[in-house]
Formats: structure tokens, C-alpha cells, sequence
């Protein structure tokens, strides 16, 4: 990271021309962002939660915003294309050309942060401020030893540049038919960029939101994403996250979410890009019979890092968590798995799982998984299993004796892994989207392109 | 088609094979008999190229090929194939995946065309359906939620689509009841032909009242020890591997 002398110097510079500077309640939020980072700073392997992912090479990243390439043409990434309701940001910032919101329905909104604070800094503050707040992991510890560390530090930087982003609102009843999409283009050679993304579905509500971090000749960029999601009761949002940027790019982000009673959140992350990634999703169950899907697939060759960190907040009774996070690790890659549930006292008849597999494909492959389970209430069903484990020798020689090549034979096992991770996937074209990417990771890990039961059965 | 000459070899520095010779003519269909213990999983599993089998001395001349220099995967290209004694499953990895890639490589490997999804479709179905298979079972995983007869079943659908000119069926007959049993045996009968050969390894007779050889072969201790026409497989049933004696005799 680059010296907080340099950052006082860009927060200094920058803050008065970012959009609603010098109304009070963004100048507000932007000056706890930056407070908050001065406390809590970067974190290190000290803190929990970031024992295993170390960020000292942010050091060498640059904080400066992105400049972006020269406009060249640019494929969109879509779950639909030509079908979806979509906001496009390039290196972080964004363009109105590239998106196509579209027709929404009568009680939906769909906005860029920045056009929402150019509009109403006032209205925009007050759509901030009604969002759950990242807590830190060891914040949310409910037994006796609190712990010492924060972990707010990215999240106080990203609400200190608060200017981009999208705010997504779904009104009481509204089912959106079409996927919301908001892709993320990175075309600059380095940069830094901290959007804010809003999903606010009320009551009754249902939508699928398809997030796209992709790299169309970006460099060594760096995202810092933070997320606040809202579930109404007995609403549906259906979220997926493709995280698939370059090869030197940094990607951190953070999803708080919060589920009201008989809702339901789904939220799918695939991590296949980035020198580090991480994605920190924080979902609290806080009605009776809420329920939430978490899934996560990475894939990790050379020196990279992919880190999937979550926690599960059984606050209400009669709720439903499902998590399930499957991984492929090659090279000197590294990957780390850290996934808690916490079940409160008042959470009777919880019903928690969660399922965590990393596929070594080297003797330098690392996972670090740490599973945890924190149960206060004594009516609860709670499960976790965490494996690590190399191709399955027995199964390779036998695709091998019908004549199927080493290497194809470890690509069909490598997707045949990944696949089970894809059907944890409600929406199908998030589904499709997901499977078509995993295909295409493992195309690139492994030099084969296997065919696939849709291309086999053409179906 | 086949000639093994004194062939050794050890698993984990253990000599398991002890100078096997045995030579298998075009249409021609072998038993091997013997003890558990004798070799007869370790013969299926050189011949086919399995990791962990060290070949010590010997020579396995397949078409005038040098067959012990080939991968697993060029060998069943050439035209090799082993039924396995315990079909494995393999989760998230389709029956139809797995059958269309392994006929495409073949197939490119003899410098045929690759089946497209419909050719394919059409070809499996026609021969599932010739061994009692549904729809059902060729979608589903390779194997997975299978009974033992509908593994070896699926066995025997990968052979008739492979078409190999060389087939191991290695103790085919494990784990079967008589009606599994008869219908993989129609199934093998009627993939018999002049072109084709077989080495069919079992521990009992019953097996080869439904595919009859033309040449059985007692293998003990690493060797075999004897050999004769189908009558020899009677006898065994009759009197036991006793005569063949101890690891020590041989």
C-alpha cells in the first residue's frame, strides 16, 4: 500500500472534486471512511480473519483513480445478452454509453451511485445510510472473548472515495423477469477503484443480480468492492459474482447481507482471476424462516491467491443455510476457505451445512480451510466438512483404458468436480453462465476443452 | 493378435507374474483360471497399462506392436480393452460424456471422423438398447447409484462401442446373479467374431458355461501350469485348485 502520507494526499486532493462534496451527509460518510481506515488500517495475518491472506503487496499497488484505455470496442460479459437490465463502470467508473438499463417495471430502480449523488446528495446519503454496515468478523463473536483486531480498514477506504457504484431498489411484490447486471470492465494498466453496490429488495420481491469483473486489457488494477444487500420478508434475490479480471489484478470485496423472515438469499461467487482475491460475504438470517445459498467455486494456478471468507448469522429461529465451496489449486497456488456459522440462542431449529473441497493439482498446492461452528441455541441441526485431495487415480486410469488421453481424462474429472458447485445455482441462466466460465477456466488450467452433457446431448 | 512371452512382473517390488507365455489367435477366446492370489487381476492390469505394474523381463506383442510401450490410453486406442472386475464410479462425469469422448479418441487415433452429438445419440442408444439399457442409465454418472450388474452391464455397452479387437474380462462374474450373469454373457457372445479375441480371467466354471473358450489356461503362483480345451474347466470344477500345488512348488 502506498504510504498513508501519499493516501492523506489523495484523500486531500480528490475528496472536493468527488461528486456531492460539500453536502453534509456525504462529506459525512466519505470523512468516517477515512477515519475509519486511519484506525483500522490495512489488515494483517494478526487480524482473525486475515490470517491467511496476506496484503502486503498492496505496497506496490497504486490508490490513484484508473485511467482508463483508450475506448477500443468492448465485449460485455452477460448471463443474457441483449436480456438483462445492466450498468457498465470502466476502471471503476461509470459509463453511461456501455449500460442498458431498459425498461424496468413500475417500482423498481436502477441507478449509478454517482448519477444518484449528482442528482440528490441528500437522497443519495439517506439510500447509504439505510444499508447493513460491514461488521468486522471478530466483531460479530457473540461469546466472551470479543478479540482484539478490526478488519474495517477496506471498507472505511472504499467509503472514503464513495462516488461509484450502483443502487438497485425492488419494491414490494415487483418480480423482475429480466437478470440486472452490473459489469465491471478493467482496460487501465494500474488503479484503483471503490464501488459501492445497493440491492434493496422489498417485500415479496424477486430479482437476479449478475455481477462481472472482467479484464478487457486491464493490468495490475485493484477493485475494493464493498456490498450491502436487503432482503425483504418473503422476497427472492438471486445474486452470482464472476470474478474474472487479469492475472496481476487485486480484488477485494465485501457482501453484507441481511435476510428478513421467509426470504431468501442466494449468492453464488466465482473466483477465476487476480493475482489476490478475496470476497468476504457476511449474510445474517434475521427472520424466522429466512434462508440462505451460498456457493463459491476458484480456481488458482502459478503464485495466486483466492480467499473465500463467510459468515453465517443464525439470528432468527427456523432458518436455513446451505454453503457449499469447491476449489481447484495448481501450481504454487494457494487458496483459503474460512467459513463460520454462528447460531444464536434465540435460533432454535436452525438448520445449517456447509461443505468446503479443494482439488490439489501439484505437490506445491496450498489450501487453508478453517471451518468453525459457534452454536448458542440447542434445537439445531449444524454440519461442516472440509476435504483436500488430488484426482482420483482409480477413475483416471479407467477413463485412460477406454482410450481417453491423460490429460482430457484429468479435465472431464477437474469439471466432473467443479459441476456439483454449479447445480447449488437456482436461476439457470446464472447456472449456464457459471458452468460456461468453470468450462472455460479449466480449458485454460489444463489445455483441454472437454465436452460438456449439453454438447454431448445437444441439448 | 496376442503373443506374451516369459513374462515377469512385480507390484510394490513383489514378483507377482513369473514367466507367463501365451499366444492368442484372431477370433479366439481364452480362459484364465486359477487361485485367488495366482496373478490373474495383475495379467488384466499389465496387459492394459495400469501405473504400479513393473514389467521385469518379457515381451507382449500386440499386432505385431510392441504393446508394453504404449500409455493405458494408446493401448485401448489400439484396439485393447479390459471389463473390470470392479467398474469405478465417477461422480459429475455423464455416462454419454464420457462414452463420446472415449469413441472420439479412438476414433482419431484410426484416423476416423469424430461423431457428431446426433451420430453419437443414435449409436449408443441402438446398443444399449441390445444389452437391456435405458435412456436413464446412459445419461446418468459413469457408474454412480449402479448395481453390480448394471456396472458390468455398462461394461460391456463401452466394449460393443469401442469395438476393441482385443478384450480382457477380468473375473466378469464377481458380485453377479445368475440373470445379471447371463445377460452380460449374451451381451460378450455376441461381440464375438473372427476378428476378435478374448481373455476371459475367472476363479470359477461357472462363467464360461455362458462364454464357452476354445482354450482354457490354469494359472498358479505366477505361471500357468496347464492348459487344455473347455473340458479342463470342468475338471477344475470338479477337483479344486489343490493339485496345482503351493507358492513354494511353483
Amino acid at each position: 500500500m502506498a504510504a498513508i502520507a501519499t493516501l492523506k494526499d489523495l484523500y486531500e486532493t480528490l475528496s472536493p472534486g468527488l461528486p456531492g462534496a460539500g453536502a453534509a451527509g456525504l462529506d459525512r460518510l466519505r470523512a468516517d471512511g477515512y477515519a475509519r481506515f486511519l484506525a483500522d488500517g490495512i489488515p494483517t495475518p494478526k487480524v482473525e480473519g486475515w490470517k491467511y491472506t496476506n496484503l502486503r503487496d498492496l505496497a506496490g499497488v497504486s490508490l490513484a483513480p484508473a485511467q482508463p484505455a483508450a475506448n477500443t470496442d468492448i465485449d460485455l460479459p452477460s448471463v443474457a445478452p441483449g436480456e438483462t437490465h445492466r450498468l457498465v463502470f470502466v476502471d471503476g467508473r461509470f459509463n453511461a454509453a456501455l449500460s442498458a438499463v431498459g425498461t424496468l417495471p413500475q417500482g423498481v430502480t436502477l441507478d449509478s451511485l454517482r448519477g444518484l449523488i449528482e442528482a440528490s446528495p441528500a437522497y443519495a446519503a439517506e439510500v447509504l445510510d439505510r444499508f447493513p454496515a460491514p461488521k468486522s468478523d471478530t466483531g460479530l463473536r457473540v461469546g466472551p472473548n470479543p478479540g482484539r483486531g478490526q478488519a474495517l480498514g477496506l471498507v472505511g477506504l472504499n467509503g472514503a472515495f464513495l462516488a461509484e457504484g450502483a443502487v438497485l431498489t425492488v419494491g414490494e411484490g415487483v418480480k423482475l423477469a429480466q437478470p440486472v447486471e452490473f459489469v465491471f470492465i478493467a482496460t487501465a494498466t494500474d488503479g484503483a477503484w471503490h464501488p459501492r453496490l445497493l440491492i434493496d429488495v422489498a417485500a415479496g420481491g424477486e430479482v437476479t443480480v449478475a455481477e462481472h469483473h472482467v479484464a478487457r486489457g486491464g493490468g495490475a488494477t485493484f477493485a475494493n468492492i464493498v456490498s450491502g444487500v436487503r432482503v425483504g420478508e418473503g422476497a427472492i434475490l438471486r445474486h452470482a459474482k464472476f470474478q474474472e479480471e487479469a492475472e496481476t489484478a487485486l480484488h477485494l470485496a465485501s457482501v453484507t447481507a441481511t435476510v428478513a423472515a421467509s426470504a431468501t438469499y442466494e449468492t453464488f461467487v466465482l473466483t477465476t482471476g487476480g493475482r489476490l482475491a478475496r470476497t468476504d460475504v457476511q449474510v445474517r438470517l434475521e427472520g424466522s424462516g429466512a434462508q440462505t445459498r451460498v456457493s463459491g467455486t476458484y480456481g488458482v494456478d502459478g503464485s495466486r491467491h483466492a480467499d473465500f471468507t463467510s459468515l453465517i448469522d443464525h439470528v432468527a429461529a427456523n432458518c436455513t443455510s446451505r454453503e457449499v465451496v469447491k476449489g481447484v489449486i495448481d501450481g504454487r497456488g494457494r487458496a483459503v476457505f474460512q467459513g463460520k456459522i454462528i447460531v444464536r440462542p434465540d435460533a432454535q431449529k436452525t438448520d445449517g451445512h456447509q461443505l468446503n473441497r479443494a482439488l490439489l493439482l501439484s505437490d506445491t498446492a496450498e489450501i487453508d480451510a478453517k471451518p468453525e461452528l459457534e452454536i448458542y441455541a440447542d434445537d439445531v441441526k449444524c454440519s461442516h466438512g472440509a476435504t483436500a485431495g488430488e484426482l482420483d487415480e482409480e477413475a483416471l486410469f479407467y477413463l485412460r483404458a477406454r482410450g481417453i488421453p491423460a490429460d482430457t481424462a484429468r479435465a472431464l474429472l477437474i469439471a466432473a468436480f467443479l459441476d456439483e458447485v454449479a447445480e447449488e445455482i437456482g436461476d439457470e441462466r446464472l447456472r449456464g453462465h457459471a458452468m460456461a466460465r468453470i468450462q472455460e477456466r479449466i480449458g485454460r488450467l489444463t489445455g483441454i476443452t472437454v465436452d460438456t452433457d449439453a454438447t454431448v446431448l445437444g441439448e | 493378435m496376442l503373443e506374451i512371452k516369459n513374462l515377469h512382473a512385480t507390484v510394490d517390488g513383489k514378483e507377482i507374474l513369473k514367466g507367463i507365455n501365451l499366444t492368442i489367435n484372431p477370433g479366439e477366446v481364452h480362459a484364465i483360471m486359477g487361485p485367488n492370489g495366482s496373478g490373474k487381476s495383475t495379467l488384466s492390469y499389465v496387459l492394459s497399462g495400469r501405473d504400479g505394474y513393473e514389467v521385469t523381463e518379457g515381451s507382449v506383442t500386440f499386432q505385431g506392436k510392441d504393446l508394453l510401450a504404449m500409455e493405458a490410453e494408446e493401448r485401448a486406442a489400439e484396439g485393447v480393452f479390459l471389463a473390470f472386475q470392479y467398474p469405478v464410479e465417477i461422480p459429475g462425469v455423464s455416462n454419454t460424456t464420457f462414452l463420446k469422448t472415449a469413441l472420439n479418441a479412438v476414433r482419431k487415433h484410426k484416423g476416423l471422423p469424430e461423431l457428431d452429438a446426433m451420430q453419437f445419440l443414435k449409436l449408443i442408444r441402438a446398443k444399449a438398447k441390445a444389452l437391456n439399457m435405458n435412456d436413464d442409465m446412459i445419461k446418468r454418472a459413469v457408474n454412480v447409484g449402479f448395481s453390480g450388474g448394471e456396472k458390468k452391464r455398462n461394461d460391456i455397452l463401452q466394449m460393443a462401442m469401442l469395438e476393441p479387437s482385443f478384450a480382457i474380462l477380468d473375473e466378469t462374474d464377481s458380485g453377479l446373479d445368475i440373470d445379471a450373469l447371463k445377460l452380460v454373457a449374451d451381451g460378450v457372445n455376441s461381440l464375438r467374431s473372427p476378428e476378435r479375441s478374448m481373455l476371459v480371467i475367472t476363479h470359477y466354471q461357472r462363467l464360461l458355461s455362458y462364454i464357452v473358450p476354445d482354450h482354457v489356461h490354469v494359472l498358479a503362483y505366477g505361471r500357468i501350469v496347464r492348459s487344455g480345451g473347455k473340458e479342463l474347466a470342468l475338471e477344475l470344477e470338479a477337483k479344486g485348485y489343490a493339485e496345482f500345488g503351493s507358492p513354494e512348488a511353483a
